[in-house]
């Protein structure tokens, strides 16, 4: 795994339809850290996910200015968008199991790049369900359809489904939204292990859970960054802005 | 609380990460991903192309100096074939058109409304599915099948009970044009009555309102957008029937002056007459240029139907 | 104990009698219809057999049976699908899943919606502007069922569009995260989810072509064709050929001393093909609604 910086980016602006939704970002993400993004509702956070992965492409009134890189090459130069997307892996806030068989859920993405051998589609699946929680419940039934899965079940559906492509850099956004706290005990367990392998970035509402997990944290408001920093500066009496002290006290947002 | 992960040798780690899709696939898929933006193009190259052809084999008429639109839609001398002097004037297929549509909405219209509010307001869940794919099965059967029972079975009911002369005129295709407009006025009623939320009819209820006053005060004036286009729907396909009336109807050219009376509709005439004018001669471009007022009749039709269902209100 | 009031024993009166006059208010127009369906068969019974299927007209037509009307039928309506049912669906799949929202794409939507209501007429009109003369196929089977087909494709392209956006999105949006194609995402959530909606639509077209007059009766269909019975292939594709429903209808307007029950008989025939072809179209809607995977 390359040393530095893994994720690069410069000046980024985004606007919907005029509306001007990030101003300007800049900042950088290293390898193999767990990077933290906290912020309250509408700040942006997601929107910012969707540029890394450019499925942001999918909002027709989205305007782009600035630059995103991900080792060293420019998201928006890459021929093959489809290899980005499968360099980064999305976990969306709320839970969506496809409507096939929980096994080819698991195996959608790695039949897409032309993986069909029995033995290594069941190896990869199995790693994923483990690594998302969810094996124990689901050996048993791989045949049944992933949206017959209760909202947790399909939240982890959706984990194992992002790992199933092996990214190098792993999204959530908000994954623990539909999850009870067990079992979020459980994925931020996996996901402190994953560390070593691919670069995480965890999108919250639940500042504790950055706590817990990030190296450092970016706190983004309303587009803008008002701070980047270790984590525990961040959480400290003594944070770089008043602003991040009153949110993560819980006195706004 | 630890998370098992089984030991995996170091390959298969990174088995999805170094896969790269085989090319085979990629053209496969590109190639047909050409084709279907060719079907795309394609189909909308027909779609606009009928709108090219029907005007195209219209236009010579109307460039032609002889001919003035004005008497062409208001007069009611229709005498494309007459050696010496040929008239155009479709105001008497328009009144056949007119009266046949009137006449079948005043039949359909209550009866389609009432089924609808049947179907949305008291009909049981079965019963419901029934009728519903009666209603569907009424709405298949073919328009030459309905002129058919138009002129045999209608027409001997309507000179028996009526005394009329002959049992095809404007009573027999509004019937006829009626039982073929229920279906879509009742399928497009009943979704818009299945559109208002319950909240509507459980306040009426709790005031105290009966069945008749919840339907009439609450329940209409809240569905009215989709109860009008369903009606407007109705008589699209009323205005644009062909078959059903040139069979029903008659073939007298003049401006009716009872229900009993012989009509030609602007869609029979142009069945009745295609097949004998000679090809580009005036009288096909005449007939050409009566479907192209058909095709704005309906299409204005349509138009409205789509507006009002959006809500916006013509005054 | 709680017993009715007078107010409420009214309105529970009221109440029932709402309901009867709504339900007679449906019934009244399905009666009528079943008494007209139990006459049609009642007149028809004389010649309903199946030799009346399989034998030719005779006697000029005065008598026999309806076999070259009904493959002519068959052929019109299997050619008119044969193109319009690839190319409607396909084209629905690249309006609904490719192509960008702009304003292009809603005058497109607009054009089809609006061509789903034309008078079959107009369809009439265009075939003999656009393929019987313009394209030079002349009067033949081939302009009868590419008039047909054009006839069909928007209704297939709407119904299909329908299909493919009962899919919600989340799922494509899942599968795009992934780095699956558009075509991968169709492959595997779209087009599987939906092939029971396409396949309706496309169901109800076929009997919406079979039962048309209008659009073939000007573009290559005939009232006779000499053809030896039971033959299957008995059409050229650049012949003239017979149809039922032309068959029905010049029987019943233009030929006189014809035995009474053969135009009834004929009507069955197409009646009951017709809502054959309905009836396993809503056969296969029901049961794919309760099939529900989401």
């Amino acid at each position: 795994m390359a040393s530095g910086s893994q994720i690069v980016v410069e000046d980024l602006h985004l606007s919907f339809a005029q509306k001007e939704v990030l101003h300007g970002l800049t900042f950088e993400i290293k390898s193999n850290e767990i990077f933290g993004i906290i912020g309250p509702a509408q700040s942006g956070k997601t929107s910012l996910l969707r540029c890394l992965n450019r499925t942001i492409d999918f909002t027709p009134q989205a305007r782009l200015r600035g630059r995103v890189r991900v080792d060293g090459q420019d998201v928006r130069d890459n021929t093959n968008v489809y290899q980005l997307r499968r360099r980064i892996g999305m976990v969306a806030p709320l839970p969506v199991g496809l409507p096939i068989s929980i096994y080819d859920n698991v195996a959608f993405a790695p039949r897409c790049v032309g993986i069909s051998k029995k033995s290594e589609l069941d190896g990869l699946v199995e790693q994923c369900l483990r690594q998302s929680a969810l094996w124990d419940e689901v050996k048993d039934r791989l045949d049944s359809l992933g949206t017959k899965l209760s909202g947790g079940q399909q939240q982890r559906l959706t984990i194992a489904r992002a790992l199933s492509h092996q990214p190098e850099i792993l999204c959530l956004d908000e994954f623990s939204i539909a999850i009870d706290p067990v079992t979020t005990m459980r994925i931020e367990e996996v996901l402190k292990q994953l560390r070593q392998q691919m670069t995480i970035i965890l999108v919250t509402n639940l500042t504790q859970q950055a706590r817990r997990l990030a190296d450092r944290t970016m706190f983004l408001w309303n587009g803008d960054i008002i701070e980047l920093a270790p984590t525990e500066v961040i959480f400290s009496e003594h944070p770089g802005s008043q602003k991040t002290y009153d949110y993560v006290n819980g006195i706004f947002g | 609380m630890q998370v098992t992960l089984p030991a995996k040798p170091v390959e298969q780690t990174l088995l999805v990460r170094r896969a790269k899709r085989p090319n085979w696939s990629v053209l496969i898929e590109r190639a047909l991903e050409v084709f279907i933006r060719l079907c795309g193009v394609s189909a909308v190259l027909f779609v606009l192309a009928i709108f090219f052809f029907v005007f195209k084999e219209a236009l010579p008429v109307l460039t032609n100096p002889k001919f003035s639109l004005s008497q062409f839609l208001f007069s009611d001398q229709w005498y494309p074939t007459s050696e010496v002097n040929k008239r155009y004037g479709v105001l008497a297929m328009i009144a056949g058109t007119f009266s046949v549509t009137v006449l079948a909405m005043l039949i359909a219209v209550p009866f389609g409304l009432g089924a609808a509010v049947y179907l949305s307001e008291f009909c049981g869940a079965r019963a419901k599915e029934t009728l519903k794919v009666v209603i569907e099965l009424l709405a298949a059967i073919p328009s030459v099948v309905w002129g058919f029972i138009g002129l045999t079975v209608l027409s001997r009911l309507i000179v028996k009970y009526t005394g009329a002369a002959v049992g095809v005129n404007v009573l027999n295709g509004g019937i006829i044009l009626a039982l073929m407009s229920v279906p879509i006025i009742v399928s497009i009623g009943e979704d818009a009555l299945k559109a208002v939320p319950d909240a509507y009819r459980e306040a009426g209820i709790a005031l105290g309102a009966t069945r008749w006053q919840l339907i009439w005060r609450v329940l209409f004036p809240a569905a009215r957008n989709g109860l009008l286009a369903a009606v407007l729907l109705g008589v699209g396909r009323a205005v644009g029937e062909t078959m059903a009336v040139l069979m029903a109807t008659g073939h007298a050219v003049h401006i009716p002056h009872s229900f009993l009376d012989s009509v030609r509709t602007l869609t029979a005439n142009i069945a009745a007459e295609l097949g004998e004018a000679p090809a580009h001669s005036e009288h096909y471009q005449v007939l050409f240029l009566m479907g192209v007022l058909l095709f704005i009749i309906t299409f204005l039709v349509n138009l409205c139907a789509d507006l009002v269902v959006r809500g916006v209100r013509r005054k | 104990m709680f017993e009715a009031s007078p107010l409420v024993r009214r309105k529970l009166r009221q109440e029932t009698l709402a309901k009867w006059i709504f339900a007679g208010m449906a019934a009244s127009m399905i009666l009528p219809l079943l008494l007209i369906l139990i006459y049609l068969i009642g007149k028809a019974w004389p010649s309903l057999s199946p030799s009346f299927l399989f034998s030719v007209p005779t006697r000029g037509m005065r008598d026999g049976g309806v076999w070259p009307a009904f493959i002519g039928t068959i052929y019109l309506v299997g050619m008119s699908l044969a193109v319009s049912a690839p190319i409607g669906v396909l084209a629905a799949v690249y309006l609904n899943e490719y192509a960008r929202d702009n304003w292009l794409n809603r005058l497109i939507n607009l054009a089809v919606i609006n061509l789903a209501g034309v008078p079959s007429i107009v369809h009439a009109l265009f075939g003999l502007g656009a393929f019987v003369y313009a394209a030079r196929f002349g009067y033949s089977i081939i302009s009868a069922s590419l008039t047909l087909a054009i006839m069909t494709m928007p209704v297939i392209i709407a119904s299909t569009r329908e299909a493919l956006a009962s899919v919600p999105l989340s799922f494509r949006e899942a599968c795009w995260n992934v780095g699956a194609t558009r075509w991968q995402t169709i492959r595997a959530v779209v087009l599987p989810n939906s092939i029971s909606g396409i396949l309706t639509g496309v169901i109800l077209q076929v009997s919406r072509a079979a039962g048309e007059t209008a659009p073939i009766m000007f573009t290559g269909v005939v009232f006779f064709k000499a053809i030896p019975p039971g033959k299957i292939f008995p059409y050229g594709l650049h012949e003239q050929c017979m149809a039922l429903s032309m068959h029905l209808f010049t029987l019943s307007t233009q030929v006189p001393d014809v035995k009474e029950s053969i135009p009834f008989a004929t009507a069955v025939v197409l009646l009951g093909s017709v809502l054959l072809v309905n009836a396993t179209a809503i056969a296969l809607r029901v049961r794919l609604r309760s099939r529900k995977k989401w």
